[in-house]
């Protein structure tokens, strides 16, 4: 029997023997037969009426068998779908494009190479129309309307909080800081892109459509919804998710070209693929964040934080196609108190509509909690750089305690557990925090630039209590099936979809854990439509949360009905037995038992009169709260003040998650997640210029770290259980995304506030440091 | 477009067909031959996930010809287990948790087998700049790197194999 590997062990992936000889089975994978290709033709400008399209050149480009056009798509009310956020966005364009790169015209061909000769070739004549890509101009008087369909560029303004106690509190304050912050616009860029293969059965009117979604179950709604008009009825819809080639957010809203797929494969009855290029998939697809952030914070005189105030604009682009619970327009934004202990706080957001593509998803974190944690981190440390007291130190008087939690915050939230003061005292001896700060002094002495930046963050994720929660009225539990076989393996499948986080291995270990079969034996599936339970899908780190929850619930009524089928074979009373992972033996007699083998084969051969056969159960888990995982980060750079070149030296991460399933999968994920943090810090950013043409739209210029930028990080941790999970498991895979950008943003600012400079904002590039240095008369000149 | 008739080895397989001018080698290998481990993951040989060797070297084969390969051997990531035994290199991406989503690990691991058959011990820099023209979003390298030594050290202590 191999080993039973539950929670806590470091066990090798169940998935990686595929991947690792190159046999996983991504999207553009699959090969139907008879299958047809589908590319678009985009938009080059950002505001535009199509006056004219003309595909007769293209048609005779040999291969090239069709076009899909919005007036098609207008004929079955097709040529509009809804966002995740109840906005509309356009499939394809009847009259004008709103953003560069939009969707203008399907081309339909038997291969690839055929299809991109006829986007190639399709002539669009296009009537440039003025374009608006700054939010803070598009709320102005005058200013150019994005959507025919509107009043206005404003969509909606959110707010949350006490707005005149605040106030009151700002008012009675001894200090008070207040600084912009921009947190621009970015792209998950995935390795792998979208894409899909949409394949309508006319005999059957049956679609299955293989399609690269973090959220399968909730998509096959959605097409009911939309589609039913035409034909498409649940029972005969079909989603699969096949193996996704990292997903961070990026694949949980509907794209145009999922539809026209759709379309085009309903239209011809025949299997059409769909795979974005990186191009497109950088200039088209959900961006993040893109939010312009107006953050103050007061002390009294003893430096205790008293409250807070936000003010947002937030760009959505010319739709909004947030990909959050529909409760919340600015997500988990009022997460934004973090993990300090005061009670007064204000928020406000105001979402515009730009000449943009629409958005904005996450970018591998908790619907807008990376905004908020950059906020409030950035201001924690100017608050305490003002007061001239240590960011430490600063910290540890403002966090809440221990012995607060459950915590409710300001704007509303129940912590659930926490001991901040804990994570932050191990990172500063992991890095040796007084030493650095001993030799910042002498290098500050001596003119060298050198920084220590701290975040201690304060996530939220496991979306989430049903009372609260919901996409599109769908509420966000999630399910696991489970079945035990009888020769005592078992398959386990699960509503929500792994991208990489490595599902196949922990849910085993969750299953291995709860009933002692080893997780070998446990086989794991997600992301079919047709046999998993229904879930909302992975993202906002709620697949352990949830999912995983689920699993460990379903496992426990198993093993309820287990304990009944032991006391049968071992003609005892069921509260005699006593349940050892494993098996079930007689109080008194650990000699008379019964494995969890024995009894599964029981369940199907030798079940007592009156049971039903079988040995399975279903959980369908709605979390009582959502978990707060925590953590503290300490960065150490050094600058060159000839270049403006930051180095992160050192980077020391301690993350508390709560119960690690399997410790291995935590690290790495937590590797990735930093470096995912650290690459819109430093390196990117989409920027526009002002007719709306993108700058960062191709991996030439969008600056995906590589092995040599990315620091060496330093893990540490600590666990405090989540009181309410049924095994105390928090969720981690986004934590590090959220907390590293502010680390490595003080630690800058804290290597030049001497020199006057309270802020910098992200990424943090050379030439911006240089001019910082220049500005500050710190620039070493040729 | 003109065709034209190639052959070449392929994982030790010698392979013909009739391709446009213009195919990708990338496409050959995925949908000609359809050797699916070679993944595509940009329009500007920027990310590698579609590394393979080409006559022993490493290179992206969005941007060779099909036609460039004529006569030539390519080595793909289902080349890379010979006789039922995983190569170093795939065992030091499990073991060490070199992988995440799995979708850059082919061409990252080709390009580890090209490092290393240059540089059988390199250093932890030597690795990192060695894989720089290869992306991975999940992993944040660092066990990418200790795959790498893993492999390095097993390679050192294995029978060399065949070229």
């Amino acid at each position: 029997m191999p080993e039973i590997n539950g929670l806590g062990h470091s066990m090798r992936r169940k998935e990686d023997p595929r991947f690792i000889r190159g046999q996983g089975n991504y999207i553009d994978d699959i090969k139907l037969p008879g299958m047809l290709w589908l590319d678009i033709v985009r938009s080059p400008y950002a505001h535009a009426r199509i006056k004219n399209i003309d595909t007769s050149r293209a048609a005779k480009i040999p291969g090239v068998l069709g076009f899909v056009t919005g007036r098609d798509l207008e004929k079955y009310n097709l040529h509009w779908m809804p966002t995740l956020m109840s906005d509309r966005q356009m499939v394809l364009p009847t009259d004008t494009v709103k953003y560069q790169s939009q969707e203008v015209v399907g081309v339909i061909a038997a291969d690839r190479y055929a299809a991109a000769d006829g986007v190639a070739a399709v002539e669009v004549e296009y009537e440039p129309l003025p374009v608006v890509v700054d939010p803070i101009k598009a709320l102005q008087p005058g200013a150019v309307k994005v959507r025919d369909d509107k009043d206005s560029n404003h969509i909606w303004h959110w707010e949350v909080g006490d707005k005149a106690a605040t106030e009151q509190a700002f008012k009675d304050a001894a200090t008070v800081v207040r600084e912009q912050i921009y947190l621009p616009r970015i792209h998950v860029a995935s390795i792998e892109t979208c894409g899909c293969v949409a394949d309508w059965d006319p005999a059957n009117q049956h679609l299955t459509l293989y399609m690269t979604t973090q959220a399968p179950h909730a998509i096959r709604t959605v097409l009911a919804l939309v589609a039913g008009h035409v034909g498409l009825s649940e029972e005969n819809i079909r989603v699969v998710s096949p193996d996704i080639g990292g997903g961070f957010g990026g694949k949980v809203p509907v794209y145009p070209g999922y539809v026209i797929a759709v379309a085009a494969s309903v239209l011809l009855g025949k299997p059409i693929k769909w795979i974005e290029d990186r191009s497109e998939n950088l200039q088209a697809d959900s961006f993040a964040r893109d939010y312009h952030i107006t953050a103050e914070l007061a002390a009294d005189k003893d430096g205790r934080i008293t409250a807070m105030r936000l003010k947002t604009v937030a760009d959505h682009g010319y739709s909004d196609a947030q990909a959050a619970p529909s409760k919340f327009p600015a997500g988990l934004f009022h997460i934004a108190t973090g993990s300090y202990d005061f009670q007064k706080a204000h928020v406000e957001v105001d979402g515009v509509y730009t000449h943009k593509p629409p958005g904005g998803v996450a970018y591998r974190c908790s619907f807008r909690v990376t905004e908020a944690v950059h906020a409030i981190e950035r201001m924690v440390d100017i608050l305490a750089h003002e007061r001239g007291e240590d960011p430490a130190a600063f910290r540890m008087k403002n966090f809440i305690k221990p012995e607060q939690f459950p915590y409710r915050s300001a704007l509303g939230w129940e912590y659930d557990s926490g001991d901040y003061h804990k994570a932050l005292r191990l990172a500063m001896d992991m890095i040796g925090y007084e030493a650095l700060r001993r030799e910042q002094a002498e290098k500050r002495a001596r003119g060298e630039l050198m920084g220590i930046g701290i975040s201690s963050f304060t996530e939220i994720v496991g979306a989430g209590p049903s009372h609260t929660f919901d996409i599109l009225g769908i509420k966000m539990f999630d399910s696991c099936e489970l079945r035990v076989h009888p020769t005592g393996k078992a398959i386990a499948r699960f509503g929500t979809k792994s991208q990489g986080q490595g599902h196949e291995t922990t849910y085993a270990q969750i299953i291995a854990e709860e009933l002692g079969i080893p997780a070998e034996h446990v086989k794991v599936e997600e992301g079919d439509t047709d046999t998993a339970p229904y879930g909302l899908g992975t993202y906002a780190s709620r697949s352990t949360p949830t999912a995983g929850a689920a699993g460990a619930l379903a496992a426990r009524k198993v093993r309820d009905k287990a304990r009944k089928l032991a006391a049968h074979l071992l003609e005892c009373a069921e509260e005699d037995l006593v349940w050892e992972r494993g098996r079930f033996y007689v109080k008194g007699a650990p000699a008379r038992a019964k494995t969890i083998q024995d009894i599964a084969l029981a369940a199907y051969t030798n079940h007592p009169p009156g049971m039903e056969a079988g040995l399975e159960a279903v959980h369908y888990y709605d979390p009582p709260n959502l978990t707060y995982p925590f953590g503290s980060y300490i960065c150490v750079v050094d600058i060159d003040r000839g270049t403006g070149q930051v180095k992160v030296r050192r980077f020391v991460a301690v993350d508390d998650c709560g119960v690690r399933i399997n410790p291995m999968i935590v690290e790495g994920q937590i590797h990735g997640g930093l470096t995912m943090g650290f690459a819109p810090a430093m390196l990117e950013e989409i920027r526009y210029d002002e007719n709306g043409n993108i700058y960062g739209g191709t991996f030439m210029d969008y600056l995906v770290p590589t092995a040599v930028e990315s620091p060496k990080w330093e893990v540490g941790e600590t666990t405090t259980p989540s009181p309410h999970h049924p095994f105390g498991a928090k969720g981690v895979g986004e934590s590090p995304t959220v907390g590293a950008p502010p680390a490595i943003a003080n630690a800058v600012v804290d290597a030049l506030w001497h020199l006057g400079v309270r802020h910098i904002d992200i990424p943090i590039t050379a030439p911006k440091v240089y001019a910082l240095l220049k500005k500050h008369g710190a620039a070493l000149e040729e | 477009m003109s065709t034209h008739h190639i052959q070449l080895t392929i994982n030790g397989q010698t392979r013909e067909a009739d391709v446009p001018a213009r195919l990708l080698l990338v496409h050959l290998i995925r949908d000609n031959f359809d050797l699916t481990g070679t993944h595509i993951g940009c329009d500007t040989t920027s990310c590698g996930a579609c590394t393979v060797l080409l006559n022993g070297k490493p290179v992206k084969s969005c941007t060779v010809l099909a036609v460039q390969a004529d006569g030539g051997e390519v080595l793909t990531v289902e080349g890379l287990e010979q006789g039922g035994q995983l190569h170093p290199v795939q065992e030091g991406f499990t073991a060490k948790h070199g992988l995440q989503c799995g979708f850059c690990t082919p061409g990252m691991m080709m390009t580890a087998v090209a490092l290393l058959r240059e540089n059988p011990d390199p250093t932890e820099d030597e690795i990192r700049w060695g894989i720089s023209g290869n992306l991975c979003r999940c992993t944040g390298y660092m066990n990418i790197v200790k795959a790498i030594q893993y492999a390095a050290e097993k390679m050192k202590t294995r029978e060399p194999q065949p070229a």
